[in-house]
């Protein structure tokens, strides 16, 4: 199996949808010519042209708005946002119009728009250009959001968002770009939304984390093994639509959860998944369900506030041998 | 003096006027008794405005519109049926929407109205989309968008228009310029006197017509329609109007200095319209005066049945999410 960086997933899985459908279309901020800020996108300009993918001015209301205008009129367009933090500039255009037009206009128009950002802290890049956002999105009923955290997730997931009908951001995580992993070869290789992947499997505590983190706890994981504790470690993937299925399953067998998000403590994705594992497996749960997050600050810029902010391997460890007191 | 339409296109636009008149009075009628629940923003004195676009769009061709939340008139003239407009004021399942838009939010993509849309500004970028959909797919198509005097305020606007002037979109972005965004009158929040100023700043034409005159307005969207679809890109319109109401529903309109009402009624675009079609023989005092009851009879009959029409049904408040 060919092994792929997940910033070569993203171009990968583009440059397959765009020779699979001449009705997607690529634009956004730097990404033609120049192939992208984060140098995601190289060699699509040149393949497609100048039609198909377009460099547009530095205006996030008119990127998504033109996409979500050529979504409702036939197009399967794929927007890029760059930093995920510029989403807030057009949250109008995402939430009022792309999530809400289906069913504004009584089931009328559709929205095959892939809208994809880079999202997360570890570089560096200060308050502005480092959270992650998905919790914005999963309050807008409409968007279907999306996580993943490996090459293979990247191609099969982006592939899946474009052909979706309904609109979907698609957040990918910047200090995961130069990761390598194995990703099927074919054109037909695909992972559908909402389908969580178990990456390691366990019987006594289920640990829920995307992104970065899922790389934190499997370390934990395996630091934790030596201490006889076996930890089974989900990846959503996707959090709207969301595998609770899985998630309840595993938890109903481990009788514990913990989530590992980047993301606030209050309002997170993890609150959302300890909320529904309570509401359909209380009963199954041996401890406090925990989650590991990042408090309630802001990403920092400074390198050591950063990196002690951030959940890291300890912070997961100590929340397993929270949950597991007796 | 713009080009004299056809007498069928007169009578059409004259006719749809006055169901518009009528539709609007009656809206506002039913609000006050508390028929039609939220807020509405009538048009009442812009009606040549929504007459002059609706005759330059080709839904078969594939041509859109976006357009503000003062957009009953708009989708009437477009050719949205009064029944499914109605229905939709008083949220009912048979309104063009199911009920779930309401008067700020009324699409029909049969007559090509992609959406009366609520928030300032918002339209114009999507009309771009619609318009970089016909550019890719070469189908001819353009899209208008229709505004008020306080959107280019907004950054959405100026972001719409510069990309439409620098991928040259086949668009027409066309104010309505009524002199007042909400309560404030335009010079209290422009710098430009004019809001077609503003197109120099994209290198793009900009154009001010007269909006009471439903044939002048006609021939300037005509004309940059076609200029639209040889590829020039957008023309930024401006029709000088005046809104007889209020902004929505619960403005009374006391900010409007005395007289001026009474002014812009002398050139209301029904009589200007009517007056012209008198002139050259086309219509008599009695033929218009059927012509009005015939559009209120018609207005009154569509608010019977509405009234009568059932609401939708609870469970569909979780359907049309997704696809």
């Amino acid at each position: 199996m060919p092994v792929i960086t997940y910033r070569e997933a993203v171009v990968r899985a583009l440059d397959e949808e765009m020779a699979h459908d001449e009705n997607v279309i690529f634009f956004g901020e730097d990404v033609g010519k120049a192939g992208g800020v984060f140098k995601v996108t190289p060699g699509l300009y040149e393949k497609f042209g100048g039609d198909r993918v377009r460099d547009t001015p530095i205006s996030e209301n008119a990127i998504i708005g033109a996409g979500v205008g050529a979504a409702v009129t036939g197009l399967r367009p794929v927007v890029e946002l760059m930093f995920a933090d510029f989403a807030a500039v057009t949250l109008d255009q995402i939430i009022n119009q792309a999530a809400k037009f289906r069913y504004m206009s009584g089931g009328q128009l559709k929205v095959p728009l892939t809208i994809r950002a880079a999202q997360g802290a570890g570089q560096g890049f200060g308050s502005q250009h480092s959270q992650c956002v998905e919790a914005w999105f999963m309050h807008a009923p409409g968007l279907k959001v999306v996580v993943p955290s490996t090459p293979a997730d990247v191609v099969g997931l982006l592939k899946s968002s474009i052909r979706d009908d309904n609109p979907v951001v698609f957040l990918e995580h910047k200090s995961l770009y130069t990761e390598k992993g194995e990703v099927p070869d074919g054109p037909d290789f695909i992972i559908p939304l909402g389908v969580a992947n178990v990456v390691r499997k366990g019987t006594d505590v289920t640990i829920v984390a995307t992104q970065q983190m899922v790389k934190v706890s499997l370390k934990a994981a395996e630091e934790l093994e030596k201490q006889g504790i076996s930890c089974e470690v989900i990846d959503p993937r996707t959090l709207v639509p969301l595998d609770l299925e899985t998630i309840v399953n595993s938890v109903k067998k481990t009788g514990r959860l913990i989530t590992v998000e980047e993301a606030l403590h209050a309002g997170g994705w993890g609150a959302e998944v300890a909320t529904q594992v309570t509401e359909h497996a209380i009963w199954y749960l041996e401890g406090p369900v925990i989650r590991v997050t990042l408090g309630a600050s802001i990403i920092p810029f400074s390198g050591p506030l950063e990196a002690f902010l951030l959940p890291d391997k300890d912070d997961v460890i100590k929340a397993v041998h929270r949950a597991m007191e007796p | 003096m713009a080009e004299k339409l056809s007498v069928e296109t007169r009578q059409h636009m004259l006719k749809k006027m006055l169901e518009i008149r009528y539709c609007e009075e009656r809206i506002q009628e039913l609000f006050l008794e508390n028929v039609i629940r939220g807020t509405t923003h009538l048009c009442i004195g812009q009606e040549a405005v929504s007459l002059a676009m609706a005759a330059n769009v080709d839904a078969k061709r594939g041509d859109t519109v976006t357009c503000t939340y003062r957009g009953h008139g708009h989708a009437l003239a477009l050719g949205m049926p009064l029944k499914s407009m109605m229905a939709e004021m008083m949220g009912k399942a048979s309104g063009c929407s199911k009920g779930k838009g309401g008067s700020m939010h009324l699409t029909d993509m049969e007559v090509g109205l992609i959406g009366t849309f609520a928030i300032v500004g918002a339209g114009l970028p999507v009309t771009n989309g619609a318009a970089l959909t016909a550019q890719i797919k070469k189908t001819g198509a353009v899209s208008i968008s229709i505004f008020g005097d306080g959107t280019p305020n907004i950054g959405a606007w100026h972001e719409a228009v510069n990309l439409a002037a620098v991928w040259k979109l086949p668009a027409v972005f066309l104010c309505e310029n009524n002199l007042y965004g909400e309560y404030s009158a335009y010079g209290d929040t422009a710098p430009v006197p004019n809001v077609a100023d503003r197109a120099s700043a994209y290198n793009i034409p900009g154009v001010i017509v007269d909006g009471q005159d439903v044939e002048a307005v006609h021939a300037v969207i005509k004309t940059a329609v076609e200029y639209a679809r040889a590829g020039n890109g957008p023309t930024l319109i401006e029709a000088k109007t005046y809104r007889y109401k209020g902004h929505s529903r619960s403005d009374p309109a006391a900010y409007r200095p005395a007289g001026e009402l009474e002014e812009w009624l002398k050139r209301d675009p029904i009589n200007l319209l009517a007056d012209k079609m008198k002139a050259d023989g086309q219509l008599t005092d009695d033929q218009l005066a059927s012509m009005r009851k015939a559009a209120e009879k018609e207005v009154q009959d569509v608010t019977e049945w509405a009234l009568a029409e059932p609401y939708p049904s609870l469970e569909s408040v979780y359907e049309d999410i997704w696809v």
